[in-house]
């Protein structure tokens, strides 16, 4: 008997570390350069279901969320950023409309870093 | 291998030496020297070393003797930087807030919290009364008690302190000012009708170690202050503040026989804690604050010790002793950033002894104040809600010549307040309060903001709101001792004194357009409020013989357009140019008037020019212009004719001036000037040489008493 509740609070114990978190931090590098990126890529994120927190740093280009897991994943989330034009790793942004974002926030230039980055 | 520094060549070890266009090289060893193997066919040989202009030698002998290399011009790192205007108005907050930061009080004596808005628009200084002399603010054409103050957002300056109360917070404490217009928050209560005005105080952890400063001014007042931080670890600091003035010179400039400006004294201690942990998320505060401030006023040969309370000279005393202790506690959820919570407590004690003349009038207020808040979101940051309850207590024993007044006020509350923010240019705050009141009943008060950008830089803005309060009449029109007037109070049942609580609704719009020309920024703002009272305490001061107390019956509105320009017309050379227009009219029992010593239209200029900063100094020049258009004048008609006025003031301007100089980031010294121009009023004072007889009032104060004034001051900081 003692040895069933065990088993049984040991399989609750790792069923529960594999249910979906509601407050996930999820942080990974999201390319950019400017605050008119900042705004883009968090404007972004927050309005995906499940968002419930978007940051992303102009200096460290680090990106950080707090998800809730079963209303979307770390995946989808990376996906919808690169899909308006931000590199994440593994995840590519199409080459038209990362050639729509203003000139300013076209990272992959090196000489972007530098223009006038309005809006700052 | 040598470099060259100043007038001495120094070694150079581990530099590269190689033959041109070839792989084969060698470094230089540590005191500089190299060999290598010669190569006819290269005869370059190229030296480079990081930090240096390489250099190509021609080989043509053995020995090349010293080599020097000269470093490569290395240019500093040069930071372009703007300085944010002290004074600020921003596009993006929900609410109608100007943000006023420790910067610009340095732009003025700036004494005390009174004196804080000389230089800002949105809030119009007055002086209360001929014989007090005390700084009054007005917003929206309303007096101080429709604006709800707050210090580090727990309510300050009411009930007793309404009329001294700004004079006890000294400037140098302050760290910055957020003005709200219309209707603020439900989460600081109930009762802002008008506006919202909250201080932020230093705090130890991160103010200097060490403040100094000593003002004096012609007219003998002499100010000290100083502030002491430490701090004991990295998360805990403590700040000991310290503020003094006194004014021993008897001043009579204007023949009346009555002093212009007051007798004064006043200690002020704070002793502050703070507690901060990035880390866990926890931050707390703690302070006390105790001062003790006394005023002498009236004839020049008055006596307290043989003339107090007779009729050989007239002569009055304000002494007023003050407690208070508050503690907040605030704590972030390091796991969610969006999630936090916030406890507030505190408690004052404000005890006033004072006679004016032959009036005595004493009131002791003490208060307890607390409120929790919890912030959160509902989905995502787009959604974030404040809730929480609050609860207040407030007691006041009050002594009016032979009556005494004694009330309780208790209420608890609770509100919800919701933000919306869709990112692309709308958002809205909507609060509402619930709250339960022994004196006031049980009623909601409801408080909208909503902001929307119609194009690039430029917002608009609407609120409406509801606030509700008790009239506190004598503390709030305490300069009514000062005169000859009955006291006639017209109750009809209610429990402020028989009188009925006030209730008044604020709309507003306002519309704010940030531009560049030529390359500086200019700020363009428009905006129009409109308070409506479903009901007043009116406070009719028609019959000079009387001033009478009652309920509102018709209607009592205000209405205030404000325009301003803010420029950068050369570099670090600031215009502000404001006009204010207000309407406030009431329904008096002897008919419809305008609200009297209310200056119909404003106009205020101030130009602000600093030099560049080198090596730490700095001149700074300040010019404030007011111009206050003519004022109703309480009616005198029944007066004798040598103490009667005519229905309106003239309308007169303010010049004040400050210049700085900054000698080092430590220390600094000012001089300044207030009413440069010497506008006074004449006869501030009515029948002042027969302060006993039936025509004495000091009451109708439309201009200053005092002629220029001029200071002096430093302050040193490290």
């Amino acid at each position: 008997m003692r040895k069933s509740i065990l088993v049984f609070f040991l399989i609750l114990g790792a069923s529960l570390s594999h249910a979906q978190d509601k407050n996930k931090t999820v942080t990974f590098e999201v390319k950019g350069n400017c605050g008119m990126c900042k705004s883009r890529i968090e404007k972004t994120a927050i309005k995906i279901a499940g968002v419930k927190f978007a940051l992303w740093n102009v200096d460290t280009k680090e990106f950080k969320a707090i998800i809730d897991e079963r209303k979307c994943s770390i995946d989808m989330v990376k996906k919808k950023i690169a899909g308006i034009g931000h590199d994440i790793k593994g995840y590519i942004a199409p080459l038209d409309v990362y050639n729509n974002l203003p000139a300013c926030c076209q990272y992959r230039n090196p000489e972007s870093i530098h223009m006038n980055h309005e809006k700052h | 291998m040598e470099y060259r520094d100043g007038k001495e060549n120094i070694a150079l070890p581990d530099a590269n030496v190689y033959w041109f266009s070839s792989a084969v090289g060698t470094t230089t060893d540590s005191s500089g020297n190299f060999t290598i193997p010669y190569r006819a066919d290269l005869k370059k040989l190229i030296i480079s070393s990081v930090g240096y202009r390489s250099d190509t030698i021609l080989v043509n002998r053995p020995d090349l003797g010293n080599i020097i290399l000269y470093p490569t011009v290395v240019l500093d790192e040069v930071i372009v930087e703007k300085q944010v205007a002290p004074l600020q108005k921003s596009l993006f907050k929900v609410q109608n807030v100007v943000s006023v930061d420790s910067r610009e009080m340095l732009k003025a004596a700036c004494c005390n919290l009174s004196e804080s808005f000389e230089t800002n628009p949105a809030v119009d200084v007055n002086i209360s009364d001929a014989v007090l002399g005390a700084k009054q603010i007005q917003m929206l054409g309303l007096n101080s008690p429709y604006l709800l103050f707050t210090q580090e957002n727990m309510p300050a300056i009411r009930g007793a302190s309404q009329i001294f109360g700004l004079s006890f917070i000294p400037g140098s404490w302050i760290e910055g000012i957020q003005i709200t217009k219309g209707a603020g928050g439900v989460l600081n209560g109930f009762e802002s009708i008008s506006g919202h005005i909250n201080s932020e105080l230093v705090k130890p952890i991160i103010d200097k170690r060490f403040f100094l400063n000593l003002y004096a001014n012609n007219f003998e007042r002499y100010e000290f202050n100083s502030r002491l931080n430490h701090n004991l670890t990295d998360n805990i600091g403590t700040g000991l503040y310290i503020h003094a003035n006194l004014r021993n010179g008897n001043i009579e400039n204007n023949g009346d026989s009555f002093l212009d400006t007051p007798l004064a004294k006043q200690i002020n201690f704070m002793n502050r804690w703070q507690y901060l942990n990035p880390e866990n998320g926890w931050v707390s505060y703690a302070t006390i604050q105790y001062l003790n401030d006394s005023k002498e006023i009236g004839q020049l040969d008055f006596n307290i010790d043989t003339d107090k309370l007779t009729n050989n000279n007239w002569g009055s005393e304000v002494k007023t002793s003050r407690l208070d202790l508050s503690s907040k506690l605030g704590y972030v959820f390091p796991e969610s950033p969006y999630q936090s919570f916030g406890f507030q407590t505190a408690y004052s004690n404000h005890s006033q002894d004072a006679f004016y003349g032959l009036n005595i009038y004493n009131i002791n207020h003490s208060s307890f104040y607390s409120n929790f808040i919890f912030n959160s979101i509902i989905g995502s940051t787009q959604h974030k809600f404040k809730t929480g309850i609050s609860l207040t207590h407030d007691s006041f024993d009050e002594t009016v010549n032979s009556s005494n007044y004694y009330r309780d006020d208790n209420s608890i509350g609770a509100f919800f307040e919701y933000t919306y923010d869709n990112l692309e240019g709308l958002s809205f705050v909507a609060g509402l309060r619930a709250d339960t009141h022994n004196n006031l009943g049980d009623f909601f008060t409801p408080r909208f903001h909503l902001r929307y950008s119609l194009w690039d830089k430029a917002s608009l803005r609407a609120s409406f709101g509801r606030g509700k309060r008790g009239a506190n009449i004598f503390a709030e029109n305490q300069q009514l001792f000062a005169s000859s007037r009955q006291i006639i109070i017209n109750p009809n049942g209610g429990n402020y004194y028989g009188l009925k609580p006030e209730k008044a609704w604020n709309y507003g719009i306002s519309f704010m357009q940030k531009l560049y020309i030529l390359n500086r920024v200019l700020d363009f703002s428009i905006d129009f409020y409109r308070t409506d009272f479903v009901d007043q305490v009116v406070v009719d001061w028609e019959n000079p013989r009387e001033i009478s107390f009652y309920n509102l019956e018709g209607d009592s509105y205000s209405n205030s357009l404000q325009i301003d320009v803010n420029y950068e017309m050369l570099q670090d050379f600031h215009i502000r140019a404001t006009y204010k227009h207000f309407d406030v009219v009431t329904d008096y029992n002897s008919g419809v008037l305008e609200k009297p010593l209310q200056p119909l239209s404003r106009f205020f200029v101030n130009l602000n020019y600093e030099t560049l900063q080198r090596g730490g100094q700095q001149w700074r020049f300040d010019f404030t212009s007011n111009w206050l258009g003519k004022q109703r004048l309480p009616n005198t008609e029944s007066n004798p004719v040598e103490f009667q006025l005519p229905p309106y003031s003239p309308s007169y301007m303010l010049i004040n001036a400050q210049v700085t100089k900054v000698f080092s980031n430590k220390f600094e010294f000012y001089v300044g000037g207030e009413n440069i121009n010497n506008f006074t009023q004449n006869m501030p004072i009515l029948s002042g040489n027969n302060p006993f007889g039936p025509y004495f009032d000091s009451t109708i104060l439309y201009a200053p008493v005092l002629k220029g004034t001029y200071y002096v001051g430093f302050r040193y900081k490290i």
